[in-house]
């Protein structure tokens, strides 16, 4: 490990907690108290031994590539408080001089290594090709059907008006979207369950509601046609529709800085989604990696922001050629050494406009702006040019909205002058997500 | 879709025919089927999207004053976001185990980061001005350390608007005390906390320059406000103010006149402590008490109160407050050149009521006029029963008696006061020693709280006292306690369970100190 620059920051350390319980308890094992034998290796790994209420105590040793851990404690977090704790230490005080892995340490990892350079695996069972076929043709039937009574809705829609939408409540669409995650087509179902919430949401809803029933549509159409379009359109409908994106597109292999990291759950509590963007610092392509958790448990995916790591992204083919998969990591993570270029106002919308055309249905677009100045206000916030002139509005409320204690850590930053900032720039505004203060390098991520 | 987009013109018409519905466009205006309005208004939304150009912008703030103060080290500020952090939901009920309590050592992070001179991390001062305004306690040290930029964030939002008054970190806020006219027009025009935040610091600069603009406005100003600004002359207390408090003797208000004999009493060469001195000496002497026998007009102007309340009698009422506004020296001499602690003892009004009365007085005057050899009679030794002692038996006003002592005497008193009587009285006397306790004091507690252990009590019985070590024990202590931690762990038959709990909450002390060793470390400049 190399010890100059090389650790990470508390902040980067508690990202990973999976919830806030562990995160408290972790900073409290954050001291010198509990821990002994600590120590780590050239490669990137650091272990401890815990004392805990037990006799004898834990053995905990992370990979920092990963991040992966392993604690002989009893819990079931991930990771746990003791890795946790190590971590707090480890990113305060080091580990001293690298040094050779006690034996409980290095068989763990010893097999990760070897399991890193094993080749994938290979299928377990023959693909039966003709099934999967039939079953792709069957979900695609049902979803053309599920598509064509869309249509129906929305032609009704228009032709009663958007008027009496006010009064027409919510409970229609949400029957509606149930009838398309009947047709299994998932992607379709969420956007007919905002359009239901548009009409409650404030002056200029009527504007909001043609805008989304029009996009729906466009959809609609564009499934009815899908075999027709060219296939990175195709494959961003299919993914849109939400069929699950299949195929492989680019890979790029670069040292990738993590931008920001950011959890939301589904309306119905179920399913949390991590949202993890990453910047190429070699190619400057921006890649947006997901991973969700179940009920109760977050996702496995954690990656501090500031870091930068050595990897492999497979991007997906569609959707502006955002999505991308982690592939193998290479080393391990290291703090980021710069700030990152930005752009003007300006620049960001164009950039948002330009990937519209390969994805008119995209939110927003990863964004970095240089030298901007965050300006507080009763009626919302705005990003403005160092200059003073140009400014991006900052959506408070409803989708891709970020609390206000975050834009107050912008602002107290800020200070009034020019700072940089990454964030989601779409047609709602710029939520900023990451900022970087003048002078130092650390990304702090806003709250 | 072509086509059909062509019947509609702009935006703002596909809303407006969308709003009323196609049905009940039919025969009038652009002609279409719901499916064209959608075609053309997808085209619209997109292109809209696509074409969408920055705003123009409001007026930027002020950029925030520049701080020239150096941030802390990134150790430390890592340890303040944690310790903010871990601000909100801490506590709570339940047993807590052997883990530190961060909460706690949020103040003493703030103190020592003051001391060095420090200021926030910019990312930090939201997180910083919330928790000043939950904890009130915070507040001074947690403003100070926010600064100029913590200011300037108050302003942009309501919810802080809290730190702008008071003044209690003032930086940035308050005039410079040498500029005349700024200070003048902040005393006509301020807020009454800016007003009172202005005369500590122009105090601060110089005495009299206070009682002179307090004297400028003093005839116009409210009761409740003259009470508190006499209030803040208690702060470098001199024989300057004399004529003032003199004059205010004479004020509307019985509190101002009160407030102002308080003053004056603590000034032993003021004409008051003198007056006071003759009615005092003229009731007390060798040959025994005899207190006033009526309040006279004199002795209401010098502040006394003349009806007691509920339960007292008057003439003790009376020379309570006699007594309690002499000067201490005026006893020498009319005890024939006795020291305090032989005036103290002497069996004077021996068997009537008069004497706790006396003693009582004569710790209020200890407190009030800061004399430590009065105080040190009063106190007593510290290993005689508590109940015993000389001047008083109450723990508050040893407290207060203890305090005019000087550090390493204070703590040692209360070092053997607690081998005498262990810890169970001794929390209120802690409460006065200087922090980290010093090394006799601390070993006192760290013995006491393994004597209760070895007789059997649980440690929740000490919690108030296992609270103040964690945040005052000299974090050189932590290796005597984990000798103490260590003798625990054999398995006690009968005390089983206490065992198990006295171990977690050594282990948690020491957990605690070497937090706080670290935590300083970390704040020191590198």
């Amino acid at each position: 490990m190399t010890e100059q620059g090389g650790r990470w920051t508390a902040e980067q350390v508690l990202a990973l907690a999976p919830d806030d319980a562990s995160r408290k308890a972790g900073g409290r094992l954050g001291g010198a108290g509990p821990w002994s034998q600590i120590g780590g290796s050239a490669s990137g790994s650091v272990w401890g031994l815990c004392k805990g209420s037990g006799s004898t105590p834990y053995r905990t040793v992370v990979d920092l590539a990963g991040p992966a851990y392993k604690c002989s404690c009893p819990s079931r977090k991930f990771p746990c408080k003791h890795a946790l704790g190590l971590l707090l230490l480890w990113s305060a005080e080091g580990a001293g001089e690298p040094g050779e892995p006690p034996q409980w340490a290095a068989q763990w990892l010893a097999e990760r290594a070897a399991k890193a350079a094993r080749p994938a695996a290979p299928a377990g069972r023959p693909v039966d090709e003709e099934g999967a076929r039939r079953r792709a043709e069957r979900r695609a039937a049902r979803i053309g059907a599920g598509v064509t009574e869309l249509e129906q809705r929305l032609a009704d829609l228009l032709r009663g008006g958007l008027a009496g939408q006010e009064q027409a409540g919510y409970a229609g669409w949400e029957e509606t979207a149930a009838r398309m995650v009947d047709a299994q087509a998932p992607g379709l179902a969420g956007r007919v369950r905002e359009l239901g919430t548009i009409p409650s949401c404030g002056p200029g809803w009527p504007a909001r509601m043609l805008e989304e029933a029009a996009l729906l549509h466009l959809l609609d159409r564009a499934w009815l046609g899908v075999s027709a379009l060219p296939a990175e359109l195709a494959a961003t409908v299919r993914g849109r529709v939400g069929l699950p994106v299949s195929g492989e597109g680019e890979a790029v292999r670069d040292r990738w800085l993590v931008l920001a990291q950011y959890d939301s759950v589904s309306p119905d509590g179920r399913l949390t989604t991590r949202r993890i963007w990453l910047r190429g610092l070699g190619s400057g392509r921006p890649a947006l990696v997901l991973d969700f958790g179940p009920p109760g448990r977050a996702p496995g995916l954690a990656l501090p922001v500031g870091l930068v790591l050595e990897a492999e992204v497979r991007f997906r083919p569609g959707s502006a050629g955002l999505r991308g998969d982690l592939g193998e990591r290479s080393t391990a993570a290291v703090p980021g050494a710069e700030v990152p270029v930005g752009v003007s106002t300006g620049a960001a919308l164009e950039a948002y406009g330009a990937a519209l055309r390969e994805d008119p249905w995209l939110e927003s677009w990863p964004v970095v702006l240089g030298a901007v100045i965050p300006i507080p206000g009763e009626l919302g916030w705005q990003l403005a040019d160092a200059e003073g002139r140009s400014a991006l509005p900052v959506p408070v409320t409803g989708a891709g909205s970020r609390s206000r204690g975050g834009l107050w850590q912008l602002a107290a930053l800020s200070g009034g002058g020019p700072v940089t900032v990454f964030g989601e720039c779409g047609h709602r505004g710029f939520t900023p997500l990451t900022a970087w203060q003048p002078g130092s390098p650390e990304a702090v991520p806003l709250a | 879709m072509g086509k059909d987009v062509e019947q509609y013109g702009d935006w703002e018409e596909l809303v407006g025919a969308a709003l009323l519905g196609t049905d009940r466009r039919r025969g009038g205006g652009p002609a279409g089927s719901p499916e064209a309005l959608l075609d053309a208004a997808a085209v619209h939304t997109v292109r809209r999207r696509a074409g969408l150009r920055p705003a123009q912008a409001r007026p930027l703030p002020a950029p925030a004053p520049r701080d020239p103060r150096p941030a802390p080290p990134a150790a430390a500020r890592q340890r303040l976001a944690q310790l903010l952090a871990g601000r909100t939901g801490a506590g709570g009920g339940g047993r807590r185990g052997a883990a530190p309590d961060l909460t706690e050592l949020l103040p003493q992070w703030l103190a020592a980061a003051g001391r060095h001179g420090y200021r926030s991390p910019a990312a930090l001062v939201p997180a910083l001005l919330d928790a000043a305004r939950a904890r009130t306690d915070l507040r001074p040290q947690a403003l100070a350390l926010a600064g100029p930029r913590g200011l300037w964030l108050a302003r942009l939002n309501p919810d802080w608007r809290f730190a702008l008054r008071g003044g209690a970190g003032g930086s940035g806020e308050l005039p410079d005390v040498t500029d005349r006219a700024g200070v003048e027009r902040l005393w006509q025009e301020g807020l009454f906390a800016e007003r009172v935040a202005l005369l500590g610091a122009v105090r601060a600069h110089e005495a009299a320059a206070a009682v002179r603009l307090l004297a400028t406005t003093w005839a116009t100003e409210r009761a409740e406000d003259r009470l508190m600004f006499l209030d803040s002359l208690r702060v470098g207390l001199s024989e300057g103010d004399e004529p003032f408090l003199e004059a205010a003797l004479g004020d509307r208000s019985r509190n101002v006149r009160a407030t102002a004999a308080e003053l004056l009493s603590a000034l032993p060469g003021s004409a008051l402590a003198t007056r006071m001195a003759e009615r005092a000496v003229a009731c007390v002497g060798p040959e025994g008490v005899n207190p006033p026998a009526e309040c006279d007009a004199g002795m209401l102007r010098d502040g006394v109160v003349r009806n007691p309340p509920a339960g007292r009698g008057e003439r003790a009422w009376w020379l309570g407050q006699l007594v309690e506004s002499a000067p201490l020296s005026c006893w020498r001499e009319r005890f024939g050149g006795l020291g305090p602690a032989e005036i103290v003892a002497l069996p004077v009004a021996e068997g009537d009521s008069w004497r706790e009365e006396l003693h009582a007085a004569w710790c209020r005057a200890a407190v009030r006029q800061r004399d430590a050899g009065w105080s040190r009679a009063l106190l007593g030794a510290a290993s005689s029963p508590p109940a015993a002692g000389p001047g008083t038996a109450s723990l508050a006003e040893r407290a207060k008696l203890l305090e005019t002592l000087p550090d390493g005497e204070r703590a040692e008193w209360v070092a053997q006061f607690i081998r005498a009587h262990g810890l169970s009285e001794a929390f209120q006397l802690l409460g006065v020693c200087v922090v980290p306790w010093a090394g006799a004091l601390g070993r006192a507690v760290v013995d006491a709280l393994d004597s209760a252990r070895e007789a059997g009590s649980y440690p929740w019985s000490f919690s108030g006292v296992m609270g103040l070590a964690e945040r005052c024990l000299d974090p050189a202590e932590a290796g005597r306690l984990e000798a103490a931690a260590a003798g625990v762990e054999e398995p006690g038959d009968s005390a089983g369970g206490a065992a198990a709990y006295w171990a977690e909450a050594f282990q948690r002390l020491v957990a605690t100190l070497r937090l706080r060793e670290a935590m300083l470390t970390e704040l020191t400049p590198t």
